[in-house]
C-alpha cells in the first residue's frame, strides 16, 4: 500500500541517498526531460530551484511536480509489490447473456495452470469476452457478464491499475517496432518491471525462447530480424517470466518455427490461466476445456472428454509427419511419393532419418 | 452538459476510438455532439455523421490551430448546449507535442499510439502529462512486452490518469472508453476558465508572414539556439 509517509521522506531526501533506496526514482526526472538533480540536494529542494523558463519550455509546472513526484514513487513501490499483492487463485467469469438476450446460464471458475480454449466463428463474440475480462466487467458491458477475482468482485481502483493488468496478450499479427537487440529488448522489459537481477532474468528468457524456437538465435539479434516463430517463442517467454498479468491470451500460435504444445507448458508451469483462441486440433485438445461461442455468448462449454484425449496421439503424429516433410523442403530435399508411408529425412535440427507411417 | 476534450498526435486514432465511444454511448440513448477541429482539411466529418453523430467542422488554416482552438471554444459550447446534446466532445488537431487544449474542470483524454514507440511518452507535453484519461491504442500490432513498456512509460509522466487500451478497428475498449467520459462534470460555461497550462508562445515575424531567412528579418519572440 502506498505509503505517504515514506513518500514524503523520499522527497526530502538527499538524491545519493534517494537513489541508494530507490535505484530507478532517478527515472521521474529523465522521463521529464529534467536533468538529475545534484547528488547533495533533494527533489524537494531541486524543484524550487528550478529555471521558471525551464519548466515553461518544458511543459511543466513547479506547484505540480511535487505531487507528481509522490505519485511517481508510489507507483514504484505499487510495482515492486505489484507482483506479491496481485496473487490471483481464481478467476470466475460468471455468465450473461448473447447478442439476443438469451441468458448463458455458466459460472466459470479458472485457476492457474488451466489452459481453456475458445472457439467459434469470426464476430462471435470471441473479443468481447476478453474485454469482459480484461475490464473487469461488473454487469456494466454489453453481454452484462461479471468478474470475480478470487470469488469476490474487484474494487474499484484495481479495474485501471497497471500492477493488477489482469491479461496478457499474445496476437497473431505482433510485430516489434523498436530497433533493439534481443537482450537489449528483455532488458528494457525488464526495467519496467524493476526487476532485481536484470542480467540472469533476461538470460533465462533468451535460453528459453530459445529451446522453444526450431531455429536459434543469439541475445545480439535485433528483435526485427526474428522470423515469426522466433518472436513467438521470444514473447512466450518473456511474457511467462516477466509479466504480472495471471491470464495470458493466445490467438492461434502458427505452425512453423515453434515448439507448440512446450510453448503452452511452458506459461502452464509459471502457474499462468492460458487462454487460446484456437482451432488447431492439437492445442485445442490440451485444454481442460473449450467454450463454444455463437451469437456473441457462450453457446457451450465442452469438457475435453477422454476419447478426444486419445485422438491427440494421432493428431501428434500427423503433425510430426508435416512437420518433417516441412524441414526437408527446408532443406532442399525431395518429397518421396506418399502411398501410405513415406519417408522424409531431417527432423527439427537433426539428420536422423524417419519413417513415418500414415495410418486410416 | 458535459464536455470532453480529446487531443492527441496525428495519425494517433483520435477519431476511430472517439467513434467507438460515441457508438456505445449512443445505444444507451446519450445524445453526443462533435466538434472538429484540424488545421487545413478533414474528411472526418463524414465519419461521425456515418455514425449518426452531429458534427461542427473548425478549420485553423494558417493560424495555430491550439490558440484557434482557445478562441472558439465558449461558441462550441454555446452551440452544443443549443443542440441540446448530452455530452459535447472536442477533438482537437494536436500538432506540436507542446500544446494541449484541456482545460481545468474539463474532463481531457490523450490519445496516443504503441506504435510510436516506447520514447514517445517522454516527448509529449501537457497534452499527455496533464490529462485524466489516456487512451493507448494500436495494441493489437505490437508485442505484449513493447505494450507493457508503453504504458508504463505512459504512467512515468502521468501517474493519476486513468490509463485505457482502446482498439479503433476492433472496438475493443471502446465501451469501456464511453463509461469513462460519462464520469466528465457538467460545464455550463467556459468564461474565466483557465487552460491547464500556457500554450507556446509565437510572436515572432514569421507569424506575421515573413518567409525571408536571416537574423534581419527576425522579429519579436525569438529564441536562438547555443551551440557552445
Amino acid at each position: 500500500m502506498p505509503m505517504d509517509k515514506e513518500n514524503r521522506e523520499f522527497i526530502s531526501l538527499p538524491m545519493a541517498e534517494l537513489l541508494r533506496l530507490a535505484p530507478f526514482a532517478g527515472d521521474f526526472f529523465s522521463s521529464l526531460g529534467l536533468e538529475l538533480p545534484g547528488e547533495e540536494i533533494s527533489p524537494a529542494e531541486y524543484f524550487t530551484s528550478l529555471d521558471a523558463e525551464l519548466l515553461e519550455d518544458l511543459g511543466l509546472e513547479r506547484q505540480s511536480l511535487p505531487g507528481c513526484f509522490t505519485a511517481f514513487m508510489e507507483l514504484l513501490e505499487n510495482l515492486k509489490g505489484g507482483a506479491d499483492s496481485a496473487h490471483i487463485e481464481s478467476i470466475t467469469i460468471r455468465g450473461g447473456h448473447d447478442k439476443s438476450g438469451r441468458a448463458e446460464e455458466f459460472d466459470l471458475t479458472v485457476k492457474p495452470g488451466e489452459v481453456i480454449c475458445i472457439v467459434g466463428p469470426t464476430g462471435s463474440g470471441k473479443s468481447r469476452f476478453l474485454a469482459d475480462i480484461e475490464w473487469m466487467a461488473q454487469g456494466d458491458t454489453p453481454t452484462g457478464r461479471s468478474i470475480l477475482i478470487n470469488g469476490a468482485a474487484p474494487e474499484p481502483a484495481q479495474r485501471f491499475s497497471l500492477e493488477h493488468k489482469l491479461v496478457a496478450q499474445l496476437s497473431q499479427n505482433m510485430n516489434f517496432v523498436m530497433d533493439l537487440t534481443v537482450e537489449e529488448f528483455i532488458t528494457m522489459h525488464a526495467e519496467s518491471r524493476m526487476v532485481d537481477d536484470i542480467p540472469s532474468v533476461t538470460a533465462v528468457i533468451i535460453e528459453l525462447a530459445n529451446d522453444l524456437a526450431g531455429e536459434k538465435f543469439t541475445p545480439q539479434t535485433p528483435v526485427t530480424a526474428l522470423s515469426g516463430g522466433q518472436s513467438r517463442a521470444l514473447m512466450i517467454a518473456d511474457t511467462s517470466c516477466l509479466s504480472t498479468s495471471p491470464i495470458v491470451l493466445i490467438d492461434e500460435i502458427e505452425n512453423a518455427g515453434i515448439d507448440r504444445k512446450r510453448a503452452v507448458h511452458t506459461l502452464v508451469d509459471k502457474r499462468k490461466i492460458v487462454l487460446m483462441a484456437t482451432h488447431d486440433p492439437i492445442l485445442a485438445l490440451m485444454g481442460e476445456r473449450r467454450l463454444v461461442f455463437k451469437n456473441g455468448g457462450i453457446a457451450t462449454i465442452i469438457d475435453t472428454s477422454r476419447e478426444e484425449r486419445a485422438n491427440l496421439v494421432r493428431f501428434e503424429e500427423m503433425d510430426a509427419m508435416l512437420g518433417a516433410v516441412r524441414n526437408a523442403l527446408r532443406n532442399g530435399e525431395m518429397i518421396g511419393k506418399m502411398s501410405g508411408f513415406f519417408v522424409a529425412t531431417g527432423i527439427y535440427g537433426g539428420p536422423r532419418a524417419l519413417l513415418l507411417c500414415v495410418r486410416g | 452538459m458535459k464536455l470532453i476534450t480529446i487531443a492527441g498526435p496525428p495519425s494517433s486514432g483520435k477519431t476511430a476510438v472517439t467513434i467507438k465511444a460515441i457508438a456505445s454511448l449512443q445505444q444507451d440513448g446519450v445524445h453526443v455532439g462533435v466538434v472538429k477541429f484540424d488545421s487545413l482539411s478533414t474528411q472526418d466529418q463524414s465519419l461521425y455523421e456515418k455514425q449518426g453523430v452531429e458534427v461542427m467542422n473548425g478549420l485553423s488554416g494558417n493560424l495555430c490551430p491550439d490558440h484557434f482552438f482557445v478562441s472558439n471554444v465558449s461558441d462550441c459550447l454555446a452551440w452544443g448546449v443549443e443542440k441540446g446534446f448530452d455530452l459535447l466532445v472536442i477533438e482537437s488537431a494536436g500538432l506540436c507535442n507542446r500544446c494541449a487544449p484541456h482545460i481545468q474542470g474539463v474532463l481531457a483524454v490523450c490519445v496516443i499510439d504503441n506504435l510510436s514507440g516506447v520514447d514517445t511518452p517522454k516527448k509529449i507535453g501537457p497534452m499527455l502529462k496533464m490529462s485524466d484519461v489516456v487512451v493507448i491504442t494500436k495494441g493489437d500490432i505490437v508485442s505484449q512486452a513493447e505494450r507493457e513498456v508503453f504504458s508504463y512509460r505512459v504512467r512515468q509522466v502521468n501517474a493519476n490518469a486513468t490509463i485505457i487500451n482502446v482498439n479503433g478497428l476492433t472496438g475493443q475498449g471502446g465501451h469501456e472508453l464511453g463509461k469513462l467520459l460519462l464520469h466528465a462534470p457538467e460545464t455550463p460555461d467556459l468564461e474565466g476558465r483557465l487552460l491547464r497550462f500556457s500554450m507556446p508562445a509565437a510572436l515572432c515575424s514569421y507569424c506575421l508572414g515573413q518567409r525571408k531567412i536571416g537574423s534581419d528579418f527576425q522579429m519579436g519572440n525569438v529564441k536562438k539556439m547555443d551551440f557552445t
